[in-house]
Order: C-alpha cells, then structure tokens, then sequence
C-alpha cells in the first residue's frame, strides 16, 4: 500500500508551546490590562504542571501538520466526553475521578495471540509526537500535539487474522465515578468502531500524551483512539477493549441517532449533519466559522484511496 | 405607617440603567481585550450569555407588574419600557452574534438553519415578534395605538419570553437545569397574571350580582 506523504510537513516549523505561549502573551500585553493579563498568565501556566512530562524520547513525525497548537487550556478544558457530562466544561471538572491506574487493555478476537496488556508495557512504545487537526461534527477544530503510537504497532502484537474485517473499540465504564453515565444520553459503554484498513492506516494511532505530557482524564486517559480524517466522536476514549471482529461493529452513536451519526463519519463538506451544514468550520478560538471544512479534514491525500469506489453520501 | 415616600425616580432609573448596561461592557470589554476570559469557544460564550441575558431581562420585564402589586410600588412600572428595551437589545445582539460569527453572513445558510433546526425557528420568531414592541415602545406611538390596542398588542410578550425559554430548552436537550429554572419562574410570573385576572372577574361577576339585586 503506498502512502503519500502530506506535502506541508516542515518539522523546523513546528511551533513549540513556550514560543506559542510567549507569541500570545505578548499580544495580551499589547492590549488592556496589563497587570490583569499577566495574572492570567500565571494562573494559566499552571495548569499543564500537575502533568509529568512522558518517559523516553518522543519522535517527530511527517505527519504531523504545521499548524499552530490550540493552547493546553483550550484542549483540557473543551471537551465532548458525555460520561462526565455533556457541557463542554464537564469533562475538566469531573473527570479527576477516573480511576485511570491499574489498566489493562484487553485484546480480543480475529487475532492469533490475544492479550490483555497492562497500559505500562503500551507506554513502553516507540512514542511520537503528532500534531494533527481535530474536526468536530459540532463544527469546531482544533489542533492538537497528541504523543503516542501507530496503532497498528499495538496490532502487531496480537497478529490479526485474515478473519478481521473491523477493529471495535470500547470505552471504560465506570458509573460511580462518571455523572454523565446516569442519564441515559448514550448507551455505556461507549463503543466506537473502524474498518481494518482505517485502523491500520499510519495516520490512526493510540495517543498517550499531549505536549509531552501525560494526556488528561478528560481527553480519554490512559489510552485513546485519534483518527484525524474523521469527525472527534470516531476517536474513543479511555480504552479497556479492543475487538477485531469480521461484522461491523454498532456503535454508540449509531445506536442512538442512526440517520445523524454513521459508521464511517469521514471528515466531509458536501454532506451536512441532517441538522446542520458542514460547509464551514470554526477553527478555535477564532469567532468566526469561516473555515473552510476540508474533505477528510485535509488528510485526503494520505486517506481517499481507502474509499475508492465508495458513495459517500450512503456511507456517511 | 405615615404614608410612602416616593422613590427617587430619576436615580433609581439612572442606576437600573447603568446596571443593565454592565453585562454589555463586560462581554464587548473581554472580546476586545481579554479574549482567554471568554474561554476556548469565546464567540460561543458571547452568543450564550448574550442569550442568557435575554431571558433574564424578559423575565425582569414581566416581574415589574407583579412585584408592584405585591409591594404596593406601582412607581415601578416606570422601569419597565427600559428592562424590556433592554431585552430586546440583548436579543439583537444574541441574534448579531450568530449571523456573524456561526453563519458568517451567509444568507441561504441561515435560511436553511431557520428551516431546518427548531430551536432557531423558535428563536428566531420570538425574535421578529420582539420587533413591533420595541418599535411601539415609545410614549408616541402609545397615544397612537391608544392604550388598549397598545397593552392588546404588548400582551405578546408572554408569548415572547415562553418561546424564548421554549428555545434555551430545546438546545440544551441534555441537562436540562437551566432552562428548567427559566421556566418555573415563568411560570410564576404567568401564573400570577391568571390568578390575578380570574380574582378581577369574581369580584367584576359579584359586583354584577350585587347591582342586579
């Protein structure tokens, strides 16, 4: 299978945090209340502190985009994480009651050598820093420095048959520790799903960190799924099972809005949620939804073969 | 009691004025210079709390007539053109914001969102039948209408203030507190209107009586 690099990579040009935080600091500075600004910036910095930095080197990667990060508030404190509640301030604020330590990831299926693999050994891995685009199907993106692996390292270690057709993936469910999991917005456990070769593709990977850091409960700590050229629901977090399987999986938002949410949720201007357009993005914190949405949120090169053939408009 | 002073009027209007006028400043102030207060999704934040403000400068409208009664200050009523110009203000700005910031000016977009999603349908008729009101708002145009036409016609305002919470409910869909919050006072103030008007029309009934005998 060949893959195409993406042709905007210039590794030299990723912008680090510290540069970032200082380019946007200055700008506050050079606004109103300066001592007011400089008072959020100290409370601001802090935050990312009670996360220690990943161990081992973390790579760079082609496929990261050169895009400049959203902040490490602006990725923790927005999030879509029903099971913690289903504003977007929820996840930061009730997510800390995750109990994220043991886990294990249990390995299942269409696979020669099935496991159940401690997230210590998965930390262990080769790790990567990518920076990738994240399209909500609400309409807003992101960008976000995610560090972790290929996912298809980690298939690696079981050996999928040729039987497996579908990866699913299922989210912890801890209702005692999660508020969100009392209303019935979703059935729990969160389940998620992906064809073989879309869980294979070099872009999918498990992400473990952000910045360099250990990734937040609310951003689906221990271990998550990040598929970039799809909307964020497809990317499940949290991650204690892992299936292949030769049926296509259901998944959580299928079950409850099949005419909204389909299986493959493929980044796409020129189908609208049935509620809402898709033309158009907000590329946050910007005010304006002026963006233009980019078919496989711009990871078409490196994606669009997986679905030759294929009506989009059907399989949306 | 040796009779009610009268109320500072004039101060008391000053200071409603400058009041209501505080969540404006503090919304234009963090857009314009302390944007990271408005949080991740700053345009989403102001078109919120804008929406918010709405409400509650409807619900303050609709409090002026009860609460005069209650409290035998039927000076009040002089505040409430201002607290419901004031909710049509911020309506307008809820409504600026999302032209601007969610639809970008597209016309057959926004068009497509009034069709398509109930909740703006919604928002969007409160919002034209807010139009009239403010228009007839002025001490003109009520000897014009003449005052029964004119109190007829603002009586659209219960309507207003209903498909207003009708609206924040229908959006939140998930955890319903707030707009749960926005109605019960709703319904407060309606209800009082119904049981206030069913008391005029036993008395007006017993007065009937009373002449007929």
């Amino acid at each position: 299978m060949l893959i195409k690099r993406p042709a905007d990579i210039r590794p030299s040009e990723i912008t680090p945090e510290t540069v970032y935080r200082e380019r946007r600091h200055f700008m506050r500075m050079a606004g109103a209340g300066v001592l007011y600004a400089a008072g959020m910036r100290f409370a601001a910095a802090g935050a990312e502190q009670a996360y220690p930095p990943l161990e081992g080197p973390i790579a760079k990667s082609a496929y990261s985009t050169t895009e400049e990060p959203n902040s490490w508030d602006a990725i923790t404190q927005y999030n879509n994480y029903y099971e913690f509640g289903s504003g977007k301030r929820d996840p930061s604020r009730h997510a800390h009651r995750l109990q994220v330590r043991p886990w294990t990831v249990v390995i299942e299926g269409e696979v020669a050598r099935p496991r159940t693999i401690g997230i210590e050994e998965l930390l262990k891995l080769p790790l990567e820093e990518r920076i990738y685009r994240l399209r909500c199907v609400e309409a807003w993106s992101m960008v976000i420095p995610w560090v972790g692996f290929e996912f298809n390292k980690l298939a690696a270690l079981v050996e999928p048959t040729s039987k497996a057709k579908f990866v699913e993936f299922t989210t912890v469910y801890q209702p005692e520790n999660m508020p969100g999991t009392r209303l019935p917005v979703l059935e729990w456990p969160y389940v998620e799903g992906l064809r073989i070769d879309e869980a294979m593709h070099p872009l999918t990977i498990m992400a473990v960190g952000l910045y360099g850091r250990v990734l937040p409960n609310q951003n689906g700590a221990p271990l998550r799924l990040v598929v970039p050229w799809k909307y964020g629901f497809k990317s499940a977090k949290s991650i204690v099972r892992i299936r292949f399987t030769e049926q296509q999986p259901r998944t959580a938002w299928e079950k409850a809005a099949p005419h909204e949410y389909g299986f493959y949720a493929n980044v796409n201007p020129a189908v609208n949620h049935p509620r809402w357009s898709q033309k158009r993005e907000k590329r946050l914190p910007a005010f304006f939804a002026s963006r233009e949405t980019q078919p496989f949120n711009g990871y078409a090169e490196q994606v669009a073969h997986l679905y030759a053939g294929m009506d989009l408009r059907k399989y949306y | 009691m040796s009779g009610r002073r009268p109320i500072p009027f004039a101060a008391l209007k000053a200071a409603v004025f400058v009041l209501a006028l505080l969540p404006f400043v503090q919304l234009s102030y963090s857009a314009l210079w302390n944007v990271e207060a408005l949080g991740p999704n700053p345009a989403e934040t102001l078109t919120r709390t804008l929406g918010d403000w709405t409400l509650r400068f409807l619900l303050l409208t609709l409090a002026v007539t009860p609460l005069r009664r209650l409290f035998g200050l039927p000076d009040l009523a002089r505040l409430r053109r201002m607290l419901g110009l004031y909710a049509f203000f911020y309506a307008l700005l809820h409504f600026a914001c999302y032209i601007a910031f969610d639809q970008v000016f597209d016309a057959g977009e926004i068009l497509r969102d009034v069709m398509k999603r109930p909740f703006i349908t919604l928002g969007m008729i409160a919002l034209l039948l807010m139009l009239p009101l403010a228009f007839t708002s002025t001490n003109a145009m009520v000897k014009r209408l003449g005052a029964r036409r004119w109190t007829r016609l603002h009586r659209a305002v219960y309507l207003i203030a209903a498909l207003g919470v009708v609206h924040f409910w229908m959006m939140v869909k998930r955890d319903i507190t707030e707009p749960a919050i926005y109605a019960v006072l709703l319904a407060l103030l309606l209800g009082y209107r119904v049981a206030a008007w069913r008391r005029t029309e036993t008395s007006r009934a017993a007065g009937a009586r009373r002449r007929t005998a």
